[in-house]
């Protein structure tokens, strides 16, 4: 093929090392992730072991890890509690990567889920027209219509009593995969809308044309004449979303009905954070420092996806700000 | 244009009807939680949940409690299952502060967005332009619990600048009502600033290569009249419609974290507290007024454009 149009954006991409910079930062941060057994083996305990009586040594003495009016102990720089305890004696750096785990997790698969929807809405409304767009996108209205924070919430909070049970899919009460459900829900509309545009643009096309003109049924045309067009598209929008997808994880476990404690997310650790601000303002930063690192990194890296993709200004950026 | 209008106000009134379902759903069908079982408190008398069951009426078919729930809502009698206090008039004494803390922080953000976004499309390309545009995305990347939680514990409780939290009535004290509203309109506004200035800046240099520009500046008009007058002139009729949009949905519940963080007692704020007790008359009203804020002014932008513009009432979003 030699100069593809893909092989000509990952050529911009490259040039562009302020978005490689961040990319790679992002890559790094899910590495660490990855790698949170490693260190819960270095520092000597796992995310949720606690240690409320314990002392560690320091200044040739020892301190407690929680004093006894419920302070922990700050940073200690060294692998045992490098960033410190927090108010059950737990190693916080520990927490910091599987909470990575979490976020990460629940961010990328609500992402990839709401792209796989809204292509698949976006696609059939747009092409189909009529009764199924109107369908569609009155469907996509009612959801729209809601606050978006305020329906990640009620979802959170009814399915955290009771799970959902829908055919084959399980997600039983407390589990990460009803947080993924929610998200993903959530922010269909933000990403079917784009498509749905995009498709009614590409339908109008000559290769459209030409393949209905060969006897190309609906799907056959969608799936291998609208869809490699719509890619563009949909890999310019897929890192905004995980990076919003994060930060509405983040948002649900502050508000408290994302990841269920003792597991730890960012959004967690922040909420519990927050709440002992005055004597440990290590509990709230540090995870924070981490959301903000893992959120920028995606809008930075796809921002630079967006101007090697799409030298128009101004392309839709950024979908809805929880 | 008349049909165009009531088609509108239909999808409307039926958009609104399937976000009041759906959030009585959510509610009734989901958690298969009793709420009569929960209103009773820890270990009830099973005659106790039976007289909260028959009382509130939680034994009637759903349909029958979604109509009178609706009735209850809409005729402003709703009254909260926990603390028994009407929900009209808690979203009333809300209002007012979620009212002032939207609007107090969409004008910092369309202040500063625009004038950011103005000075990185002058400076398009240089060093200051990227910086600007780096700022802009950190903008967005800041969880706003986040920011606000650090920013009321440093320069609020750490060094004393502003007030750790709160809100004080206007009528009681206009100033310190305006220096309480401070840190939280800041925060609020943070991420809309990245948004808009980015917004304004590509519009702006969108607006520059047109020929009526191009006109303005051979007419001999400085550079400073081309920008004001025919640039930005142009250049701003979508981000004002945007900002419209944008205020509506900080004012129908966009504000939740914020006055969570800052503990404004707003409407937000209602909702949060009433989500997390499965309260469904707040729940309900809350979402419908937001709802009704969001749907509304997208009618009203709709309506407007198709009035400047023929060919989208004939062809559809």
């Amino acid at each position: 093929m030699g100069q593809s149009p893909w092989r000509l954006a990952l050529r911009r991409l490259r040039r562009d090392r302020i978005a490689v910079a961040f990319g790679i930062l992002f890559a790094v941060l899910a590495l660490m992730a990855l790698a949170a057994p490693l260190w819960a083996e270095v520092a000597g305990r796992g995310p949720n072991a606690t240690n409320e009586t314990g002392q560690i040594a320091a200044d040739g003495g020892a301190i407690d890890v929680v004093s006894l009016d419920g302070v922990p102990v700050g940073p200690q720089w060294r692998a045992e509690y490098l960033l410190g305890a927090d108010a059950n004696g737990r190693d916080v750096a520990v927490r910091l990567l599987y909470g990575a785990r979490n976020s990460l997790l629940i961010g990328i698969a609500a992402a990839l889920l709401t792209t796989i929807l809204a292509t698949l809405v976006g696609l059939v409304a747009g092409f189909y027209g009529r009764w199924v767009d109107a369908v569609a996108r009155s469907a996509l209205d009612v959801i729209w219509a809601f606050p978006v924070v305020l329906l990640g919430v009620a979802l959170g909070t009814a399915l955290a009593l009771g799970g959902l049970t829908v055919g084959p899919i399980d997600l039983a009460a407390g589990s990460i995969g009803i947080s993924i459900a929610v998200i993903a829900v959530v922010y269909v509309p933000y990403m079917a809308r784009p498509i749905r545009g995009e498709v009614l643009a590409l339908r109008e096309r000559e290769f459209v044309a030409a393949a209905r003109a060969q006897g190309a049924s609906g799907p056959r045309t969608m799936a291998g004449e609208l869809l490699p067009n719509l890619a563009p598209t949909v890999v310019v929008l897929a890192p905004l979303m995980v990076a919003n997808a994060i930060l509405l994880e983040a948002a649900l476990s502050f508000l408290g009905v994302g990841v269920v404690p003792p597991d730890p997310s960012w959004g967690n650790m922040i909420d519990a954070g927050t709440e002992k601000l005055v004597t440990a303002p290590h509990l709230a930063i540090a995870p924070g420092l981490m959301l903000v690192a893992a959120v920028l990194a995606l809008n930075v890296f796809g921002d630079g996806v967006r101007d090697a993709l799409d030298r128009r200004r101004g392309a839709a950026w950024g979908a809805e700000r929880p | 244009m008349t049909r165009f209008v009531a088609g509108r106000l239909v999808q409307m009134v039926a958009v609104l009807f399937a976000v009041s379902v759906l959030t009585f759903l959510i509610f009734n069908v989901i958690p298969n939680g009793d709420p009569a079982q929960r209103m009773a408190g820890k270990s009830p008398t099973e005659t106790q949940v039976e007289a909260i069951r028959a009382d509130w009426g939680f034994d009637e078919p759903l349909a029958v409690q979604y109509v009178r729930t609706m009735e209850q809502v809409l005729g402003g009698e709703a009254i909260s299952y926990f603390t028994q206090l009407n929900v009209q008039q808690e979203i009333l004494a809300g209002l007012p502060r979620t009212l002032a803390l939207a609007l107090g922080a969409a004008i910092l953000w369309m202040v500063f967005g625009i004038a950011l976004g103005v000075l990185g499309a002058l400076r398009a390309g240089r060093l200051s332009d990227r910086l600007l545009t780096f700022f802009a995305l950190a903008g967005v990347s800041l969880p706003v619990f986040w920011l606000g939680a650090i920013l009321s514990h440093f320069l609020g409780y750490q060094w004393g600048l502003f007030p750790n939290g709160g809100y004080v009535p206007f009528a009681e004290s206009p100033l310190d009502w305006a220096y309480h509203l401070v840190l939280p309109c800041a925060t609020l506004a943070v991420l809309f600033v990245g948004f808009y200035s980015r917004l304004v800046r590509s519009n702006v240099l969108d607006t520059m290569g047109e020929d009526f520009v191009r006109t303005a500046r051979a007419k001999g008009l400085s550079e400073r009249r081309v920008l004001l007058a025919h640039v930005l002139r142009n250049s701003l009729i979508p981000v004002v419609t945007l900002w419209g949009l944008d205020f509506g949905a900080v004012v129908a519940g966009g504000a939740i974290l914020t006055e969570t963080v800052f503990d404004i007692q707003g409407v937000g704020q209602y909702a949060a507290e009433s989500v997390g007790q499965l309260d469904v008359p707040p729940v309900l009203a809350v979402t419908l007024f937001g709802a009704f804020f969001i749907v509304a002014l997208n009618t009203v932008v709709d309506i407007a454009y198709a009035l400047l513009d023929p060919r989208i009432r004939v062809g559809g979003r």
